[in-house]
C-alpha cells in the first residue's frame, strides 16, 4: 500500500475509564500484558505497508509520546515519511487545543498537504483489532467511493456498549444510509469500527470547508452531514474488535486475551503486533507458583497463586498471595498472603501483606498508579 | 569527535566444539542462554554498562547467526555515529588472505581498526563467558597501577586450577609469573581471558609475535609470557562474582539451571545492570487452564498447556497438553507435542518433539561416538530436528540438526546413540 498514508486519532476526553485514563490518553492504556492500545491500529497500518503515519494527540499525551518515541519499534523511523506525532500547539490562528477530530487534522493540514499519497486511512487509537487495510481500499476504489467506513456486526456487544458506538444502516448496494453517533437507544448491531478511507485531496477540502463553518468533528460534521451528498460506503470486517470505552469493556477485552482463538487472531496469524520493548529478563516461577489460564509478562517473579489474570511486565506475586480474575500492570507487587479478585491494578501498586480487595465481575475495582494498599 | 579512551575487542570466533550439536551451525558466542539471550550478550552488555561504546567483534567460525544477531548494535545502544559496534571478519589482503591463526593474530590483523580510533587502551574480551563485570573499575585499577597490561583473574578451587591459565602475583597484585594449565599450580588466580593493554605497547608485541613463525599467536601462550619476560608492568585484577565458561554440555546446562534457583547467584533482574539482546516481537506468554509451571523461567511468546519444572524455556515455545518437561532447556520456537515427557534434555531451536515422545529415559551410558561431549546424562536435540510421535530416546543421545521422521530407523533410540541426517542411527 504505497499510495496510502495513515492518521490515528487518539480521542477526546473520556472519564469512563476512570483512574486508568486520568493520567494517560486512552490510546496509551496498557493491554494484554505488554501492549498499549494504539499498538494495534499502528501495527495494522504497518502490516498493511503504510509507512507515513500521523498520530494526533490531545489529552494527557505524555505517556503516549514516550511510548511512540521515534517510531523505531514499528519500523517507522524513516528518512522519508515515518511516524509523526502532533500534539496541540499554540500559534497565531490556533487556540492550543483541538476542538474536535476535524480541528485536530485541520491544525496539522500541512502534514496532509505535503504528503503525496493518494489515500488516507483514518483509525482510532483506542480500539483493539488487527486487520489489513488492503481489501478495504480495493473495495473503496471499486465502489468509486468518496469515503468508506469499516463496520462489523457487534453481536457480542450489550445495549449499553452499543450506545457508545457509531451505529450504521447499510443499503443493499453497500452505501451507508444512516449513521448515528452514540445513540441512546441502539436500534441495530451494525457498528462503525472507526476506520475510514478517503482520498487525501478530498479530505483536505472537506476539512477546510468544515472548519470554516465552525464545525470541528469528523464523524458528525463531515461524515454524517455529507451522507446525502457524498458516496459513502461501508466495508464489513469479520474480525475481533473492541473499543476501550468503559472500564467494563477494558476489563473484558483483557480477559478475552486469555482465549486462544483471540490470541491466535491478534498475535499469531497475518502479521505481528509491534510495541515498545523493554529489556526485561524472562519471567521466573518459583516452587510455590500455581498459575493457570493467565498471561504473564517478562520480568515477573511468581511464587503465589494466579488464575485468569493478565500480568504485565515486572510484576511480583509473593508466597501465599492469591490473585484471580485480575489485571495487574507493570511493576506492581502483591505481597505475602494478599488476596485480589476482579481488580485492575495500575502501574507500581503495592498490595501489602495480607490485604485483600475484591470487585465484581461486571464492576472491577481499580487501584490508581503508585498506590500502596 | 570525542576521542575514545578505550576500545573493546571481542573475540567471538571460537567454535566451542565441546558443545557438540549446539555449535554445529553457529559459533559458541551465538549459543542461546538463559531463556532469551545469546552468550555474547553478556560481554556486549558489560561493555555498554561500563561506558564502552566502541567494540570490534572478531568473528570467524560460522558467523552468520552472530552477524545478524549483532546487526548495527541497536539492542546494546551501540548504533552510534562515533564508535559503535563493528564486525571484523578475516578478509583478503593485497599480498595474502588468511584466517585468524590465534587470538593474538586476530587482533594483529585488525591493528588498522584500532589505530584509526587511536585509543589509549584496549580491552580484549572473549564472547564465551557468562558474567557481569564493570570494566571501568578494571580500567581504573589499570591506570592506578601505571600498568601496561592488566589481566582479570578469578579465584578457582586449587584442584581445578590446573585447567586454567594461572597468574602468580605478589600480594599487591603485580604478576611475576604465568603458567598455562600447570600440573602443580602455585596459585588459584585463573585468567578470565579479559585483558586491558596500553594500545601502543600491545601493538609492538603483536607485530613481534607475528614475525615469530613458531608462535601459536595466542594471548595466553605468547603475548603475556613475552611481556612478562621483558619485565613489563603487569597486574592481576581480582574479580569476584559469577563467572562461567559454559564450554561443555554439562557446564552449559548447569549454568542455565543456576538461574532458576530462588535467589540465583547470577541475577538477571538487576535494573542497574541490564543484559541486552534483540527482543522478540511476541506477546507475553500464556499458560493454559491445565498448565503448571514451577521453578522455571519462561520467555515471551510461549504457550504452555503442559507442565514445567526446573526448566528454562526460550521465546515462542509451545508445550501441548499433558506434556511434562523437567530439568530441561527448550530453545526458541520449539514445539513439544501432547503427552511428551522430557527429562534432562536440551532441545534446539525450532525442534519438534512429537506426541507421547519420551526423551531422556533409561540408564546413563556415555555417547558411543563422542563420549567426551555427551557423558553427563543430558540428551541434546539439534535445531529444527523432528522427533516422530511415540519415539523413545535415551540419555546422552545426540539427535542431529534437521533430522526428519525418515532419519529414524527405529522409534527406540537407546542411551548413548546418535541419529544423523540421512538415516544413520548409531
Amino acid at each position: 500500500m504505497k499510495n496510502v498514508m495513515g492518521i490515528i486519532l487518539t480521542g477526546g476526553k473520556n472519564n469512563r475509564l476512570k483512574e486508568l485514563s486520568s493520567i494517560r490518553s486512552i490510546s496509551a492504556v496498557p493491554v494484554a500484558g505488554k501492549y498499549r492500545a494504539i499498538d494495534f491500529a499502528l501495527s495494522s497500518m504497518v502490516n498493511s505497508g503504510i509507512t507515513n503515519v500521523g498520530v494526533l494527540t490531545q489529552y494527557s499525551f505524555r505517556s503516549l509520546m514516550d511510548h511512540l518515541g521515534s517510531g523505531k519499534e514499528w519500523d517507522l523511523d524513516r528518512k522519508n515519511d515515518g511516524l509523526f506525532v502532533f500534539p496541540p500547539y499554540l500559534s497565531e490562528n490556533d487556540t492550543g487545543w483541538y476542538r474536535g477530530s476535524s480541528d485536530a487534522m485541520f491544525n496539522n493540514i500541512t502534514f496532509l498537504k505535503r504528503s503525496n499519497e493518494k489515500y488516507v486511512v483514518i483509525a482510532q487509537g483506542n480500539c483493539i483489532y488487527k486487520v489489513s487495510f488492503d481489501s478495504m481500499l480495493e473495495k473503496h476504489i471499486e465502489n468509486k467511493a468518496d469515503i468508506t467506513i469499516a463496520y462489523r456486526e457487534m453481536n457480542n456487544f450489550g445495549e449499553e456498549e452499543l450506545s457508545l458506538l457509531g451505529l450504521i444502516k447499510i443499503g443493499d448496494d453497500g452505501k451507508i444510509l444512516d449513521l448515528q453517533e452514540k445513540p441512546p437507544h441502539p436500534w441495530t448491531k451494525t457498528g462503525s469500527m472507526g476506520i475510514y478511507i478517503i482520498e487525501r485531496e478530498l479530505l483536505i477540502s472537506l476539512l477546510e470547508e468544515s472548519v470554516a463553518h465552525g464545525n470541528y468533528d469528523f464523524v458528525k460534521d463531515i461524515v454524517i452531514r455529507n451522507l446525502g451528498t457524498l458516496n459513502i460506503y461501508g466495508y464489513e470486517y469479520d474480525v475481533y474488535w473492541r473499543s476501550l470505552s468503559t472500564v467494563q469493556m477494558y476489563y473484558r477485552c483483557n480477559m478475552e486475551m486469555l482465549d486462544p482463538e483471540v490470541r491466535r487472531e491478534l498475535f499469531i496469524e497475518n502479521g505481528k503486533v509491534y510495541t515498545k520493548v523493554k529489556d526485561e529478563s524472562p519471567a521466573k516461577y518459583n516452587d510455590e507458583a500455581e498459575v493457570k489460564n493467565s498471561i504473564i509478562g517478562d520480568g515477573c517473579i511468581i511464587e503465589g497463586t494466579v488464575e485468569n489474570c493478565v500480568l504485565f511486565r515486572g510484576v511480583t506475586i509473593r508466597k501465599g498471595a492469591v490473585v484471580k480474575d485480575s489485571i495487574i500492570m507493570q511493576g506492581a507487587c502483591i505481597e505475602e498472603n494478599a488476596i485480589l479478585r476482579y481488580a485492575i491494578l495500575d502501574k507500581n501498586v503495592v498490595m501489602t501483606q495480607g490485604k485483600s480487595l475484591k470487585g465484581e465481575a461486571d464492576w472491577p475495582i481499580i487501584v490508581e498508579k503508585n498506590v500502596r494498599v | 569527535m570525542v576521542k575514545k579512551e578505550i576500545v573493546a575487542l571481542l573475540l567471538a570466533g571460537g567454535q566451542g566444539s565441546r558443545l557438540g550439536v549446539l555449535t554445529k551451525t553457529i559459533a559458541k558466542p551465538a549459543v542461546l542462554y538463559g531463556g532469551k539471550y545469546r552468550i555474547i550478550d553478556f560481554s556486549l552488555s558489560n561493555c555498554i554498562n561500563s561506558g564502552i561504546d566502541t567494540v570490534g567483534v572478531l568473528t570467524q567460525y560460522q558467523p552468520l547467526k552472530l552477524n545478524s544477531h549483532i546487526g548495527i548494535g541497536k539492542p546494546w545502544d551501540m548504533d552510534r555515529i562515533n564508535g559503535g559496534v563493528t564486525i571484523l571478519s578475516p578478509y583478503l589482503k593485497e599480498e595474502v588472505g588468511e584466517w585468524y591463526k590465534g587470538t593474538a593474530n586476530a587482533v594483529f590483523q585488525n591493528i588498522h581498526y584500532v589505530d584509526k580510533i587511536s585509543p589509549e587502551y584496549v580491552i580484549i574480551l572473549s564472547g564465551d563467558h557468562i558474567y557481569k563485570m564493570d570494566y571501568s573499575q578494571m580500567l581504573d585499577f589499570h591506570k592506578r597501577n601505571n600498568a601496561e597490561a592488566t589481566i582479570s583473574v578469578i579465584d578457582v578451587p586449587i584442584e581445578e586450577a590446573g585447567r586454567y591459565g594461572i597468574m602468580n602475583a605478589s600480594d599487591d597484585g603485580r604478576i611475576y609469573e604465568f603458567e598455562e594449565k600447570p600440573a602443580q599450580p602455585k596459585s588459584t588466580l585463573a585468567s578470565m581471558g579479559v585483558y586491558i593493554f596500553n594500545w601502543n605497547t600491545l601493538k609492538q608485541y603483536l607485530i613481534r609475535d607475528n614475525e615469530n613463525t613458531l608462535s601459536q599467536y595466542d594471548f595466553g601462550k605468547n603475548i603475556i609470557p613475552m611481556m612478562l619476560e621483558d619485565g613489563r608492568s603487569m597486574w592481576a585484577y581480582k574479580f569476584s562474582g559469577y563467572w562461567r565458561d559454559v564450554g561443555t554440555i554439562q557446564a552449559f546446562w548447569e549454568s542455565n539451571m543456576d538461574l532458576i534457583s530462588r535467589i540465583p547467584d547470577f541475577n538477571l533482574f538487576d535494573p542497574n545492570w541490564r543484559i541486552y539482546t534483540p527482543n522478540p516481537v511476541a506477546p507475553a506468554h500464556y499458560i493454559g487452564p491445565d498448565g503448571s509451571i514451577k521453578k522455571s523461567i519462561v520467555a515471551e511468546g510461549c504457550m504452555i498447556y503442559g507442565k514445567l519444572k526446573n526448566s528454562v524455556i526460550f521465546p515462542g515455545v509451545i508445550v501441548e497438553k499433558n506434556a511434562v518437561i523437567e530439568d530441561s532447556i527448550i530453545m526458541s520456537g520449539a514445539s513439544i507435542g501432547e503427552g511428551a515427557v522430557i527429562n534432562q534434555c536440551i532441545v534446539g531451536e525450532r525442534a519438534y518433539v512429537g506426541r507421547h515422545v519420551k526423551l531422556g529415559v533409561g540408564e546413563i551410558v556415555p555417547n558411543e561416538h563422542k563420549p567426551n561431549i555427551y557423558n553427563s546424562g543430558i540428551t541434546v536435540i539439534g535445531e529444527a530436528a523432528h522427533i516422530p510421535d511415540e519415539a523413545h530416546v535415551g540419555k546422552n543421545v545426540m539427535i542431529d540438526i534437521e533430522v526428519t521422521q525418515e532419519d529414524f530407523c527405529d522409534f527406540k533410540i537407546s542411551s548413548g546413540k546418535n541419529v544423523y541426517k540421512g538415516g544413520v542411527c548409531e
